[in-house]
């Protein structure tokens, strides 16, 4: 299927065409679109077009496309060589995707199983690996959203977010992060496609977490992830995007750009675990703009992959903005998890903190890379740095590479980096207790990462540790 | 003859690729009796313990351990725990972000099959029992294992677990150093709880006022990797008033049993 896909009888000449019109154009329900392969314009202006938008986005995505090839890939960092455009279908119509282009017996084995020994029941299974209908939660959405209505808090998948409310989402959209900031943002900008779009109005303070999985299937969550959250003056919100089974997905490139704006007095939370199958890059950029006396917190933990490259950023600009990134990976053998952390002091009185762990096993690596800069007039800044790495074994490896820029004389920054290996003596003691081996090694990464895991929902930390455990079998010596 | 018994046969070892350390030590400690331990510091107590538990670090070249009759050298540490046997460390290490409550929980399971983990009220019901016997306060549950402990609240906590997991045989490894005398009395108390027909202790320490507390049975001597002489509550008495030298000389001169 995947081989022939089913042709637009127009797609060619759809090109170039006058953009009002392409506008109005219903397409069927049933209709399955796959771009050619590589990133061009052509492929962008069919994105725009059966997505049905505005020229002005149409235009932005132009630019961003523009940008990218200006820009050309970073050169630091992990090893992206096997990442190759040219191969790579950059858009393909979300609904069809699944079911269309894979079934249950594409799914690697390995990922199969995995879902079997987490105990997700078979239809689960079937959603988490993108090939079966919407997980049956829409009761549950549907009650929530009512409440959430009520209070005006939009929760959209962002394709809608931009045709419901154009006018916020004009306001702010790529106001956080312009395509000019990074390659693989400018990429994102120009073919993006799902995430979600939240607005939360003053003062409201949405007490159940906002969850990506209310609105959108693993695959829309996707390759080209764009997700907006705004957050108005003093209200509150948590944006769970959770999928802690291995995320199947054929496509071996995904870059998500996160845009958050936490007004004055508000308080966001942003929290995501990722367990990407072993093929995938996962490049992404998440950043949120902090004002006066908001706080911002990111929560971000990263599993499987082939290579992630992600570092969570909070710009704090208003004084009394208080930033946080909470992060974890597992880089299994033969990942490399480039993690961090950016935090940016602009304004006075403004603080930070950043906790991060990572576990390296086998052939894998990760890596912290982290930026604390204080800006001139800053002043009283005061930021907090610990990043702490535990390796598995004799091969595996890790790197700290924290960038520290201070223009203000008093702020007040600690940085503490730890790097221990797998103790033999402790191991030895929880034996002596009645735990077998692997169930002693387990035990002691699960009270490494607790700082971090206990920030989570409940319910996410119970599977974060069943599925470290899973990452950790076979790691008996 | 009762095969109930704790039993070192000729136990020789070393540090991988090292010097022996255990020249031979022979040892027998019946289920029902608390035998003491004693040496001079470097005479080997704590390598004993540790092989007998199964530290890896360590390779035994000769001799046997074995548990009721049944040699253990082949098995893994947890399975050696799981047949029966504790080690309280004289140094136990901390194990951060792990609640003593939690590590204890999965510690009991593990003696348990898979289908028959503990009610979460029977276990709280059995760790708040043995808190209450060492004297704790409760919170000291959730506390993570060891991190920040005082060294008197280690040791109390290997008492702890000992209370929890119920052993067949222990083997506490001076953990009377550094406690202080109420301590001292509460730990003794919780050991003398542990007392009966199914249990067997060897308490390796240096002084004479722990075994005010927990009577030994037993006191054996070792000096430099083996097991130099063997006596009665008394040899500990005499221990602490002549030293280390008065005991080598007896029994060198044939006045002590060797
Ligand atoms: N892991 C090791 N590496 C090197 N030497 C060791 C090791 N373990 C034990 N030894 C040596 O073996 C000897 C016996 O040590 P051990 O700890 O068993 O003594 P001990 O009788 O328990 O002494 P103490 O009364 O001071 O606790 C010492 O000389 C010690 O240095
Ligand atoms: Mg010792």
């Amino acid at each position: 299927m995947a081989d022939a896909p089913l042709q637009h009888p127009d797609a060619d000449k759809l090109t170039g065409m006058e953009h009002e019109k392409q506008y109005d154009f219903q397409l069927p329900e049933k209709y399955f679109y796959k771009s050619e392969k590589g990133l061009n314009a052509r492929v962008i202006e069919k994105i725009s077009y059966f997505k049905g938008e505005p020229q002005w986005m149409l235009d932005f995505r132009l630019k961003a496309l523009d940008i990218a090839i200006k820009k050309g890939a970073p050169k630091w960092g992990p090893d992206l060589s096997g990442l190759d455009f040219d191969d790579i279908y950059f858009y393909i119509r979300p609904q069809e995707k699944q079911g269309t282009t894979k079934s249950w017996d594409d799914i690697p084995e390995e990922v199969r199983n995995t879902y079997q020994r987490l105990g997700i029941p078979e239809a689960e299974q079937k959603v988490l690996a993108g090939v079966g209908a919407q997980y049956e939660s829409e009761m549950v959405y549907h009650n929530l959203k009512e409440e959430w209505e009520k209070q005006g808090v939009i929760f959209l998948d962002t394709d809608t977010g931009l045709k419901e409310h154009p006018e916020i989402f004009k306001e702010y959209f790529a106001t956080v992060v312009p395509p000019e900031d990074n390659y693989y943002a400018a990429v994102n900008s120009a073919v993006w496609s799902g995430g979600s779009f939240v607005y939360v109005p003053a003062g409201v303070e949405v007490d159940v977490p906002l969850q990506a999985y209310f609105l959108l299937n693993a695959q829309q969550i996707g390759q080209f992830e764009r997700t907006l959250i705004i957050v108005e003056p003093g209200a509150k919100a948590h944006y769970i995007e959770g999928c802690t089974a291995p995320t199947y997905d054929s496509d071996s490139f995904h870059s998500g750009v996160i845009e958050i704006i936490a007004k004055e007095n508000s308080n966001v939370r942003y929290s995501t675990i990722q367990n990407w199958s072993h093929n995938v890059y996962n490049l992404v950029t998440q950043r949120a703009m902090v004002y006066d006396n908001a706080s911002m917190g990111w929560l971000d933990g990263n599993l499987g992959s082939k290579v992630t490259m992600k570092y969570p950023s909070c710009y704090l600009v208003g004084p009394g903005a208080h930033g946080e990134v909470l992060s974890i990976a597992f880089a299994g053998d033969g990942q490399h998890q480039d993690a961090g952390a950016k935090v940016i002091h602009a304004a006075p009185n403004t603080t930070s903190s950043v906790v991060s762990k990572s576990i390296s096993k086998g052939e894998g690596t990760s890596s912290y890379r982290g930026l604390v800069q204080i800006h001139e007039g800053a002043t009283n800044a005061k930021s907090n740095v610990e990043c702490d790495a535990l390796l598995l074994d004799e091969t595996s490896k890790t790197n700290t590479y924290p960038y520290i820029e201070i223009n203000e004389k008093s702020a007040h920054v600690g940085h503490e980096a730890t790097v221990s290996k797998l103790n033999e003596e402790q191991i030895f003691y929880l034996q002596s207790r009645g735990l077998a081996e692997d169930e002693a090694m387990a035990l002691i990464v699960r009270g490494f990462l607790e700082p971090v895991a206990k920030e989570l929902p409940l319910e996410y930390a119970v599977e974060l540790n069943r599925l470290i455990e899973l990452e950790m079998e076979g790691s008996v010596g | 003859m009762s095969e109930n018994r704790l039993e070192i046969r000729n136990l020789h070892a070393r540090i991988e690729g090292g010097a022996e350390i255990l020249k031979g030590v022979d040892l027998v400690v019946p289920a029902g009796e608390v035998h003491a331990l004693m040496g001079q510091n470097g005479s080997g107590k704590s390598t004993l313990a540790k092989v007998m538990a199964g530290d890896p670090s360590y390779e035994i070249t000769d001799g046997d351990i074995l548990i009721d009759g049944e040699s253990i050298l082949e098995m893994e540490p947890d399975e050696r725990a799981r047949a029966g046997l504790y080690l309280a460390f004289q140094y136990p290490v901390e194990v951060p972000g792990v609640s003593i409550a939690n590590f204890l929980r999965l510690a009991l399971n593990a003696r348990r099959e898979d289908d028959d983990e503990i009610g979460v009220m029977e276990f709280y019901e059995k760790l708040q029992r043995a808190v209450k016997e060492l004297n704790w306060d409760e919170s000291i549950i959730e506390r993570n294992l060891h991190e920040g402990f005082s060294g008197g609240e280690k040791k109390r906590s290997e008492i702890l677990q000992l209370l929890v997991l119920e052993p067949k045989y222990a083997i506490l490894d001076e953990t009377d150093s550094g406690l202080d005398v109420d301590a001292l009395k509460v730990v003794s108390q919780g050991v003398n709880a542990a007392r009966g027909a199914n249990f067997g202790a060897l308490v390796i320490t240096h002084y004479q006022r722990l075994l005010n507390y927990i009577v030994p049975d037993k006191v054996h001597v070792m000096s430099d990797g083996r097991i130099i002489t063997t006596g009665e509550k008394e040899l500990a008495m005499q221990l602490d008033d002549k030293g280390y030298d008065w005991i080598k000389s007896e029994v060198a001169s044939g006045a002590a049993p060797a």
